[in-house]
């Protein structure tokens, strides 16, 4: 193998990105005009701006959970916040007067975002402020903020009929979907502040000792607050973008599981559960890997019965091969008796 | 905002709280297993709050319960099914005097019925049935007929094309996978249909029973298949969603693609009355009041049929603009 394409194949990313070209060459085979893109009413229009629209909540909460995963904790109630902020929106929304005016509209995003905020904080204090397990600390409010978005939606699915409001999750803006700029609007702002100041490095130090980092003199706690709260607030846009998609807020049903999938992203995307490093690139693949393939089950026709199945092999695969120690013995076998492992390149490279 | 973050952290110790005693005692006086004019104890277990239906079934059973004299435990299980068997367990443990829900899906109760057996506590399902082939685990099964429900969708389909040759490309979007509603609604279906080879079912996937992912699967039908005469929703949220990628595809629902949905829930039938679904199969959620006179039959020893299937009819987008205004849900 020539050095070059060894830096290739063993560039962090080189797997996330198979796997994504691996998905859609199987609906290149198995699916008719999977590929085609067209502008329809003034936008672009074809399954993959589908993955894109579809994908782009999932691609924020993500975002924030990768954060929250480099201190080397977890937010499980992520999904509660989609559901909250959802609900809240719809219910300001339904009882404007004019539902499409657009101050109402933004007042009531505005609320929703705030309290997001507010989820967060909370959040962030059980786990900074009094030293909760990060799993603990945030399962209190994935079961409990259900319970806070149905109470807000009186248990009933609160329709909206706003064009302004529909604009987040449904709508195009130079047609592109306008889910999918915020989405590169959030992650610009978050590659910046992370990447080009010490933020990042804050976190990362955080997620690898927070104890030696307090003795390094950073606010530790500071900055676990900080990644709740933004986090969450990465939820709430999220839960807009979903409630708005269908006009309608579900209390019990938006953004449910959202959590899972969210880590599984993190996860695919190379940031390890132990914190220390992370990938925002990577996330952003392994959240549109995980589009792709729920779209892909419906374009193919994947029959519903065996759609768990489906999703599970795909995933193991996917886990499988971003593991440099199953890489190592099954492809390196015979290469491979001396010289370092695989795994000790892989821990310095952080990069954005 | 501080009434929503009290409110926030009631819920939270509500929570906390109910896991925590769940499965031990609870004090309310209920030990003795509906002795004559005792206050009859119901533990409901219902699926979860997933659709506009399932919350007027709710109310309907807390409303009805409240006004037959009954006192009603109520648990809701998130669509999971083992909340719900955590939840009977708790009610055979708190020893009410009949025990009625709605199972999330068709298999896997035997044990806990089985449990409920031994206890002696009468089990009633509502809206949804067990595969179960023993009977005698529950009393009696209140619900709508969803095979029946199936076929009154077909047998519009057939009447709607009985003129024409051409073939009829057909996508389904099915409930949650494994649940009766989502089967028998399927099966019926398929029985009247596939009488005629001229209509086809092309794509057939589960929206969930939600709106959201309804209009997610429906995209991707309707990129990979170019030609769609009809859509069959299981209920009225997946189709709802379903209408709205269909707009966003450039077409016009009701009329490009023709779309039948079971439920009438009020969203569904104000979009039957816009012109925009054009057949709704009922699926009646108001049976609370059959539910409390088959508890009290059943507590107090008489014998009821094992199958009661609640009232339901189906509506045209004429009959919808007129039945509107004065629909309960």
């Amino acid at each position: 193998m020539t050095p070059n394409l060894t830096a290739f194949l063993r560039h962090r990313l080189f797997w996330p990105v198979a796997i994504l070209v691996g998905l859609l060459l199987l609906n290149l085979i198995f699916t008719d005009n999977f590929f085609h893109i067209e502008i329809k009413d003034g936008h672009l229009y074809g399954s993959l701006i589908d993955i894109f629209r579809f994908g782009a909540p999932l691609m924020l909460v993500a975002m924030g959970m990768t954060l929250v995963i480099a201190t080397s904790g977890i937010d499980l109630s992520v999904g509660s916040v989609v559901a909250i902020s959802g609900a809240l929106a719809c219910l300001q929304i339904s009882e404007l007067g004019d539902q499409n005016s657009t101050g109402g509209v933004l007042r009531a995003v505005g609320v929703a975002l705030v309290l997001s905020l507010i989820l967060g904080a909370w959040n962030g204090l059980l786990v900074a402020g009094i030293g909760i397990q990060p799993i603990i600390a945030t399962l209190i409010l994935m079961v409990a903020g259900r319970g806070l978005a149905q109470l807000i939606t009186g248990g009933q699915i609160i329709t909206v009929n706003s064009t302004s409001y529909k604009l987040i999750g449904g709508g195009y803006w130079l047609t592109l979907p306008f889910g999918i700029i915020i989405v590169a609007v959030v992650l610009l702002l978050t590659a910046l502040l992370t990447r080009r100041l010490a933020l990042g490095l804050l976190i990362e130090s955080v997620g690898g000792n927070a104890e030696a980092s307090r003795l390094a003199g950073i606010g530790s706690r500071a900055v676990l607050m900080t990644v709740y709260t933004f986090c969450a607030l990465c939820a709430g846009i999220a839960g807009l973008m979903i409630s708005s998609n269908v006009s309608s807020a579900d209390g019990n049903n938006a953004g449910l599981w959202i959590e899972l999938d969210a880590i599984l992203a993190v996860v695919i995307g190379g940031t390890s559960l132990a914190g220390g490093r992370f990938s925002l690139s990577g996330t952003m693949l392994g959240a549109l890997i995980i589009q792709t393939l729920t779209t892909t089950i419906y374009s193919i026709g994947v029959p519903p019965q065996t759609t768990l199945l489906f999703k599970a092999l795909v995933v193991t695969i996917v886990c499988l091969l971003q593991s440099p120690a199953f890489r190592a013995k099954v492809f390196h076998r015979r290469r491979r008796p001396t010289g370092a492992p695989p795994v000790a390149e892989e821990k310095v490279s952080v990069t954005a | 905002m501080f009434k929503r973050i009290s409110a926030l952290l009631i819920t939270g110790a509500t929570v906390l709280a109910m896991a925590g005693c769940s499965g031990g005692s609870d004090d309310t006086a209920n030990s003795g297993g509906g002795s004559g004019d005792k206050k009859i104890v119901m533990g409901f277990a219902q699926v979860g709050a997933e659709s506009g239906w399932r919350t007027a079934n709710t109310k309907s059973i807390q409303e009805s319960a409240k006004e037959a004299g009954i006192t009603l435990k109520f648990s809701d299980a998130q669509q999971k099914q083992e909340n719900q068997i955590k939840a009977i367990r708790s009610y055979i443990q708190q020893k009410v005097d009949v025990i009625a829900f709605s199972p999330v899906v068709e298999s896997g109760w035997d044990t806990v019925l089985q449990e409920a057996k031994a206890a002696k506590i009468p089990v009633v399902l509502t809206d949804r049935a067990v595969d179960s082939k023993d009977t005698s685990l529950y009393r009696t099964f209140l619900g709508s007929d969803f095979v029946e429900e199936g076929k009154k969708a077909g047998q519009w389909l057939v009447d709607q094309y009985k003129d024409s040759k051409d073939p009829v490309n057909i996508v389904q979007l099915e409930g949650t996978t494994g649940s009766a509603p989502a089967n028998d609604r399927k099966s019926g279906f398929e029985q009247v249909i596939s009488a005629d080879p001229k209509f086809k079912v092309i794509a057939s996937q589960s929206g969930n029973f939600t709106r959201a992912e309804g209009k997610q699967v429906m995209e991707a039908f309707l990129k990979s298949n170019p030609k769609i005469d009809v859509l069959w929703a299981h209920n009225d949220d997946m189709g709802l969603g379903a209408i709205e990628a269909i707009e966003g595809a450039g077409k016009v629902p009701g009329k490009d693609i023709k779309i039948i949905t079971a439920d009438a829930t009020h969203d569904g039938m104000q979009a039957l009355a816009d012109g925009k679904i054009n057949f709704i199969v009922e699926c009646n959620p108001l049976m609370g009041p059959q539910l409390m006179d088959l508890a009290k039959k059943v507590v107090a020893g008489e014998t009821v049929p094992q199958r009661v299937v609640t009232d339901e009819t189906t509506f045209t987008q004429e009959q919808a603009k007129e039945v509107l205004p004065s629909r309960k849900y």
